[in-house]
C-alpha cells in the first residue's frame, strides 16, 4: 500500500533522511519510531507529497507520488505534528472545507461529516471554533478531518502528543478502530503507545533505519540475554561482590532497592543465586525474570546505531 | 475550476468574518472621498471628474493590495494548514488563483462602493462618462497587477509583516520606476519606464484604453501569478 524506495531528503547541507526504503502492507498499523530530528516527519512528508524526496520514490496505493501526485494523494488522510486548523472556522465548517477540497460532492460530504463527528466524538462541538478548542479536540478535529475522505492510507504525525492520559487512550482506541480496515503509518516517540496499537515498527535514527520488524519478533531478537531483578535483605556492597562470583553471571546493576541480574539466555541461574544468598543467610524478598521492554531495545537500538558512526 | 472556487470562496468567507477588509475599505473609502471632495473644490466645482479620487486612489490601492494580501499564504504557512493544502489534491495554480481571485473581488468590492463619486458627478453636474469607466477598468487592472505581486509576496515567507513590506517594496518600486525612467537618457529610460505601474494608468485617466497598457498590467498580473506557483513549487523541493 505504501512503498518507500531508496528515500533521501536534504535541508541544504544537512541530510534529513538517508536512502531508507520500506514497504507497507494493506491492513496494517506500523509505528515509526526514532528519537526527535530522526527524520520521521521528513519521511512522513515525502509520504504524503508535501515535500518532493532529494532522491528515491514514493508510491501510494500503487500511485507514483512523482508522476501522478494528484491521483496518490487522494487516497492518503494526514494529520500533520501542527494540527491544521483554520482557527476562524467552526469544526462543521472546517470538515466542510477538508472534505470539499478533497473532492467529495455536498451531498456526501454532509453525510461523511456527521460519520467523522460521530467516530471522533466531536458531536457537541460542531459549532465551536476550531481556534477555541482545547489542545484535545482540536486533535480530534485533526483526525476527522484526516479520515473525512474515508482514504486507504493514514499518516498520523504524532497523533497522542500534548492531550491528557485520558484523551491518549481514547485517541488510541480511535486509532485502532480506523486501523480495521485501514492501512496505517503514525509516528511517536512515545514507545508503550506503539506496543498498544501496532503491529510492526521501523525505528529510525539520524535518518536511516536501525531496525524494522514486529514488535514480538523485534524482543525476541534482542533478547539473547535474560535479567533476573532481585530484592534482597543484605549489606549491598558484599551483594554485590558475592554475586558476581556466579560464573554464569554477565553483569550486576544495583538500582535501589533491586538488583539486576544478567544471564545468558539459555542458562538458569535461579537455584545457583539462591543458594548463595542461603549460604550467606541474606534473605531474599522477590526474584523475578523481566523481559527487555522496548524502551530498552530502543535505546540500545539508537545507541548502538550511533556508536557505528 | 471547482477548487479555484472553493479556496476563494473560502478566502473570502475568512475576509468577512475578519475585521480587516472592512477596516480597509472604510479608510480606503474615507481617504478617496476626502481627496475626491477637495479636488472638486479646488477647481471651484468646474472640473466635474474623478480625478481627485484617482490620484489618491491608485496609491492607495498599492498600500492596500499589500495588506490584504499579505496573509493570504503567510497565515497558513504559520497556521500549518498550509500542508493540509499540499496534500490535498489541488494543484499549485488553483490555490494560487483561488486566493487571487478572492482578494481581487474584495478589491473590486471596494471600487463599487467609490461608484458614489462618478453618481454624485451625474446627479449633480455633467460629467464626461467615457474617461470615468476606463479609470474604473485602470484601477481594475492596476488593483489585478498589486494583489498578484501581493500574493507572490506572501508565498515567500511565513511573516505577515515581512510579506507586506515586501510587497510594499515591489509595488512602490515598480511605481517609482517612471520617475526614476524619467531622469535617465534613452533608451534605458523609455525600458524602464515601460515597466513601471505607474507610466500605464494616465491613459485610462484620459479615457484612451492602450493596448499597451492592458498588455502591460495583464503581463504583470500574470508573471506574478506564476512565480507565485513556483516559489510554492520550489518549496517542496528544498
Amino acid at each position: 500500500m505504501i512503498t518507500v524506495e531508496h528515500l533521501s531528503k536534504t535541508y541544504g547541507e544537512r541530510l534529513a533522511v538517508d536512502d531508507i526504503s520500506f514497504k507497507i502492507e494493506q491492513g496494517e498499523i506500523v509505528g515509526f519510531l526514532g528519537p526527535n530530528g530522526a527524520g520521521k516527519t521528513t519521511t512522513m512528508r515525502a509520504i504524503t507529497g508535501y515535500l518532493m524526496p532529494t532522491e528515491g520514490e514514493v508510491w501510494v496505493a500503487d500511485c507514483n507520488m512523482r508522476k501522478d501526485p494528484l491521483k496518490a494523494r487522494q487516497h492518503i488522510g494526514y494529520l500533520p505534528e501542527t494540527i491544521p486548523l483554520y482557527t476562524d472556522m467552526t469544526t462543521r465548517a472546517y470538515l466542510k472545507f477538508a472534505a470539499r477540497l478533497r473532492g467529495l460532492d455536498s451531498k456526501i460530504t454532509q453525510r461523511r461529516i456527521d460519520e467523522v463527528v460521530d467516530v471522533c466524538q466531536l458531536q457537541e462541538y460542531c459549532d465551536v471554533l476550531t481556534g477555541k478548542l482545547s489542545k484535545g479536540f482540536r486533535q480530534r478535529v485533526g483526525l476527522a478531518q484526516a479520515i473525512i475522505h474515508d482514504p486507504d492510507v493514514l499518516i498520523l504525525d504524532e497523533p497522542t502528543v500534548g492531550i491528557d492520559p485520558l484523551q491518549v487512550v481514547q485517541t488510541k482506541e480511535m486509532i485502532k478502530e480506523l486501523g480495521r480496515k485501514r492501512t496505517i503509518l503514525l509516528s511517536t516517540h512515545i514507545l508503550p503507545e506503539v506496543s498498544l496499537i501496532c503491529e510492526r515498527v521501523i525505528i529510525i535514527n539520524q535518518g536511516k533505519i536501525v531496525a524494522e520488524d514486529s514488535i514480538d519478533n523485534l524482543s525476541k531478537f534482542l533478547n539473547t540475554r535474560k535479567q533476573l531483578r532481585l530484592r534482597i535483605n543484605g549489606p549491598a556492597e558484599q551483594v554485590i561482590e558475592r554475586l558476581s562470583k556466579i560464573e554464569a553471571l554477565l553483569e550486576v546493576n544495583y538500582q535501589e532497592p533491586y538488583y539486576l541480574l544478567e544471564f545468558e539466555k539459555s542458562k538458569q541461574p535461579q537455584a545457583e543465586v539462591n543458594q548463595v544468598l542461603a549460604q550467606e543467610g541474606w534473605t531474599l524478598f522477590a526474584m523475578e525474570e523481566i523481559e527487555m521492554s522496548l524502551e530498552e531495545i530502543f535505546v540500545k537500538l539508537t545507541r548502538d546505531s550511533e556508536e557505528e558512526l | 475550476m471547482r477548487r479555484i472556487a472553493l479556496i476563494c470562496g473560502k478566502e473570502i468567507g475568512t475576509y468577512l468574518s475578519s475585521p480587516m477588509a472592512y477596516i480597509v475599505s472604510a479608510i480606503f473609502i474615507a481617504l478617496s472621498g476626502a481627496s475626491f471632495t477637495t479636488y472638486l473644490a479646488q477647481t471651484s466645482y468646474s472640473d466635474t471628474s474623478i480625478r481627485g479620487f484617482l490620484e489618491t486612489g491608485q496609491l492607495l490601492i498599492l498600500l492596500f493590495s499589500a495588506l490584504l494580501t499579505m496573509r493570504l499564504i503567510s497565515e497558513e504557512r504559520k497556521l500549518g494548514t498550509w500542508e493540509l493544502l499540499l496534500t490535498a489534491p489541488v494543484r499549485e495554480y488553483e490555490i494560487v488563483l483561488g486566493k487571487f481571485f478572492s482578494s481581487l473581488l474584495v478589491l473590486v468590492g471596494m471600487l463599487i462602493l467609490t461608484l458614489y463619486f462618478p453618481l454624485l458627478l451625474l446627479i449633480f453636474g455633467d460629467p464626461d462618462t467615457g474617461p470615468i469607466l476606463t479609470s474604473y477598468l485602470g484601477l481594475f487592472l492596476l488593483g489585478s497587477a498589486s494583489v498578484a505581486i501581493g500574493i507572490f509576496a506572501s508565498s515567500l515567507t511565513p511573516n505577515q509583516i515581512v510579506s507586506a513590506v515586501v510587497a510594499g517594496g515591489i509595488l512602490f518600486g515598480l511605481w517609482f520606476l517612471g520617475m526614476v525612467g524619467s531622469l535617465i537618457p534613452e533608451p534605458l529610460g523609455e525600458i524602464l519606464s515601460y515597466f513601471s505601474l505607474s507610466e500605464h494608468f494616465p491613459g485610462f485617466v484620459r479615457g484612451v484604453v492602450d493596448t499597451r497598457d492592458l498588455v502591460y498590467y495583464l503581463s504583470v498580473t500574470a508573471v506574478f501569478l506564476f512565480l507565485s506557483v513556483r516559489s510554492i513549487e520550489t518549496e517542496r523541493w528544498r
